[in-house]
């Protein structure tokens, strides 16, 4: 080829910009799916056994209790993202699927840190949790849990200055979106 | 009306006429309605064989084929049957008995969590847990698996809810919001494949199982003859253009002709319709087709570009888009003669390196020559149903089909044991066509037990047993890449095939030499009931030309 007349034709090059092969960022999809049983088990059951990694997922109902939200995160680097939208749209209970652009959407994650802590560093602790906009939600003589939400660079943010402190435990949701503006995800 | 009554007339609202099963404690209500609900249900002796011949009437019809099983083990029985018509996209509904609401996650009697082990192999299934959703269920079963692609969908109905009373309606619609599939084909895209074929120099059309689910068998030969594009089939094509057509070019793949892989290997273009690009198809990938570029038009929008980076992805039904594309492609009025070139290169090819084998030793039944054989009895016109092996692979190279569903094999998954089953199931769905297993001895012991149901359910297939004492093509890969180690590939104490078809009361006929072969195939054919021939071949041919897995186009052996 390459004769005149083909030149429509998408070549290679074309299709990877379109998020044909592999995008390199992580992609957020926020899936609409019919709230039947089962259809958790087979939207993870498919990741599974196609080989795609899921990075984090979260679950719940709509307004509408007859359709439920999963937003999961996978990675664009690792996973071919059109495959993993086709293989999802497959599913005869998914009904609709967005790929979130990060600049068009607001996405969120809760954590939450049970930190070890003493009179001395107690403080110290809500101190940053206040910096981090976060909220003390338990304390003892020997501990502080604290709740933080907001954008997963920020949890992550949090985790390493809370960290030196003593991390009993933590715990995140993964993340859930919606697009930006007055259209409906 | 019970739910079991309701299911029996939503059954007889979609057409069906044959269900294949075997009844058992949690599908006795089932079975007490089909007692006389006026389809006829044909009782197999496994249910993996009651899966296969649902997939085989289906193959052969173009209709949705039926299977029914009991709970716990009868349903497990299904599961290789359900792999393989999801694999080969065969329409199919398999509908189980599941135990007692209330015995459900107690690890009742014959409870197994049916809809969990197979939601990997199944395009949809459905645990029924209201009554009154039966009817609905039953149609959005047969809805999702005939259209788009088509596939396997299973609905389990546990026992209690199949014996409710309900009140019943007959659905006319069924509303899935989430399941839409594209048909039509996207005109832009369909003029930008016309212009890319009008320009290209060495296009090859590679047309794959879709063109027979799509029905789109005569559009596929309208099309290649708007010019003369060479064409080539996988397994799973063939009979979706005529064999016979001095535009074919033989199967293509692993053990496919030197002339369709060679084609392929040179391509500037490849119309891949209805195909998917496997790897028993493509060898190594990023050796497949180097110099091409690839126009992929499937129903299947996962499967374009999946492995293969597509140029020209148009999705939708195989028929509605290759009429539409050659409609353009004759407005664009290309010049023909740019083809001279490419036909001349691949002539070179066929004449260079037709398929062949030895035929000089005088008595001795070389593989190939009994499917010749079995070619020449049947007038070329017989369903022909294989299991899975070098006997599959001869009958794909030498019985040349000339139109679609009469071939009926398992192609994706590749599963042993599926010839008699799925032949009992065509010869039910078409009574006035020869139906002829074509078996291995290694593959037919695994489902032999079916031939109980053929001789009980008068269903007179033919089986002709390609013995060679090995599992065959198993011992060929040991030849070629494990040097001779042959591990666990003879047969050993195989059964009297002749005493075994007597047995279950069907006809038994052993044949050993060449002169007689052709007789006796005539007589099987002639007979009213079930025959089973075992036919002696010469025991270490070795099915040829083949590119050794994961290899190129270019390392063709033998």
């Amino acid at each position: 080829m390459g004769e005149p007349g083909t030149k429509e034709v998408l070549n290679l090059e074309d299709l990877e910009a379109a998020g044909g092969i592999h995008t390199g960022r992580t992609h957020i999809l926020s899936i609409l799916v019919e709230n039947k049983p089962g259809v958790l088990a087979r939207v993870a059951g498919l990741f599974s056994r196609r080989g795609f990694n899921i990075a984090t997922l979260a679950v719940g109902p709509t307004d509408d209790t007859t359709i439920s939200r999963i937003t999961l995160t996978v990675d664009g680097a690792t996973h071919p993202i059109d495959q993993v939208t086709k293989q999802l749209h497959k599913l005869v209970n998914v009904i609709k699927i967005r790929d979130l652009e990060p600049e068009e959407s607001v996405a969120r994650e809760l954590a939450l840190f049970k930190v070890s802590a003493d009179p001395e560093t107690r403080g110290q602790i809500m101190q940053f949790t206040d910096i981090f906009r976060g909220k003390v939600v338990d304390v003892s003589k020997r501990s502080v849990t604290v709740e933080i939400t907001g954008t997963d660079d920020k949890i992550e943010a949090f985790e390493r200055m809370i960290r030196p402190f003593g991390l009993i435990e933590m715990v995140r949701t993964g993340e859930v979106a919606v697009s930006r503006g007055r259209s409906a995800t | 009306m019970r739910a079991v009554d309701a299911i029996m007339e939503c059954l007889k609202a979609e057409g069906v006429e044959h269900v294949f099963g075997i009844p058992g404690g949690a599908n006795l209500p089932t079975y007490d309605a089909l007692y006389d609900a006026g389809i006829r249900h044909i009782q197999c002796r496994h249910e993996q064989g009651a899966g296969h011949a649902a997939e085989g009437y289906a193959k052969a019809s173009g209709k949705v084929g039926v299977a029914l099983a009991t709970s716990g083990p009868g349903a497990t029985n299904l599961i290789t049957a359900i792999a393989d018509a999801m694999m080969d996209s065969v329409p199919t509904v398999f509908i189980t008995g599941q135990v007692r609401t209330e015995l459900i996650g107690t690890d009742g009697f014959q409870e197994a969590d049916i809809t969990g082990i197979t939601m990997p192999v199944v395009k949809h299934s459905i645990l029924i847990q209201d009554p009154r959703d039966i009817p609905t269920a039953i149609h959005e079963a047969f809805h999702i698996a005939r259209t788009g692609r088509p596939g396997p969908v299973l609905v389990d109905v546990p026992q209690d809810l199949s014996r409710a009373d309900i009140p019943y309606e007959p659905v006319d619609r069924v509303h899935l919001p989430g399941y839409q599939p594209t048909t039509e084909g996207n005109a832009k895209q369909i003029r930008l494949a016309a212009k890319a074929l009008a320009n290209a120099r060495r296009p090859v059309i590679y047309a794959g199982g879709g063109v027979i689910n799509a029905e789109a068998a005569r559009e596929l030969v309208e099309f290649a003859t708007s010019d003369r594009f060479p064409v080539t089939c996988t397994l799973m094509g063939l009979g979706g253009f005529p064999a016979p057509h001095e535009h074919w070019l033989g199967m293509l793949g692993m053990h496919g002709t030197r002339s369709a892989n060679y084609a392929m290997d040179e391509a500037d273009l490849i119309c891949a319709v209805g195909a998917r690009f496997d790897d028993r198809i493509t060898g190594k990938l990023s050796e497949f087709a180097p110099r091409a570029k690839f126009i992929h038009i499937d129903i299947d929008p996962a499967e374009i570009s999946k492995n293969i980076p597509a140029h020209i992805p148009i999705v939708g039904d195989a028929k509605n888009i290759l009429t539409k594309l050659t409609r353009e492609y004759r407005a664009l009025e290309a010049d023909s003669s740019r083809l001279d070139e490419w036909w001349s290169r691949i002539r070179n090819w066929q004449d260079k390196h037709p398929l062949r084998y030895d035929d000089s030793e005088d008595s001795e039944i070389k593989p190939q020559y009994m499917v010749q054989a079995m070619y020449e009895a049947t007038g070329g016109d017989a369903i022909i149903t294989s299991d899975v092996g070098q006997h599959q692979m001869w009958a794909a190279q030498w019985y040349h089909f000339r139109e679609p569903r009469r071939w009926i094999n398992s192609g994706g998954l590749g599963t042993m044991g599926f010839g008699l089953p799925s032949a009992l199931g065509a010869k039910a769905a078409m009574p006035d066509r020869d139906v002829v297993c074509l078996a291995g001895d290694g593959s037919l012991i695994m489902t032999c037990q079916e031939l109980a149901t053929c001789v009980t359910e008068n269903i007179p297939v033919k089986v002709f047993i390609m013995n060679n004492g090995y599992l065959g093509m198993v011992r060929q890969w040991q030849e070629l890449f494990w040097d001779k180690r042959y591990s666990s590939v003879e047969m050993g104490a195989s059964p009297d095939w002749v005493k075994l078809a007597d047995a279950f009361g069907a006809l038994g006929m052993r044949v050993t030499h060449k002169g007689e072969l052709l007789d006796a195939m005539k007589t099987a054919l002639a007979e009213d009931g079930p025959v089973v021939v075992d036919v002696h071949v010469s025991r270490e041919e070795n099915c040829y030309p083949m590119i050794p897995a994961g290899q190129a186009a270019r390392d063709m052996v033998g």
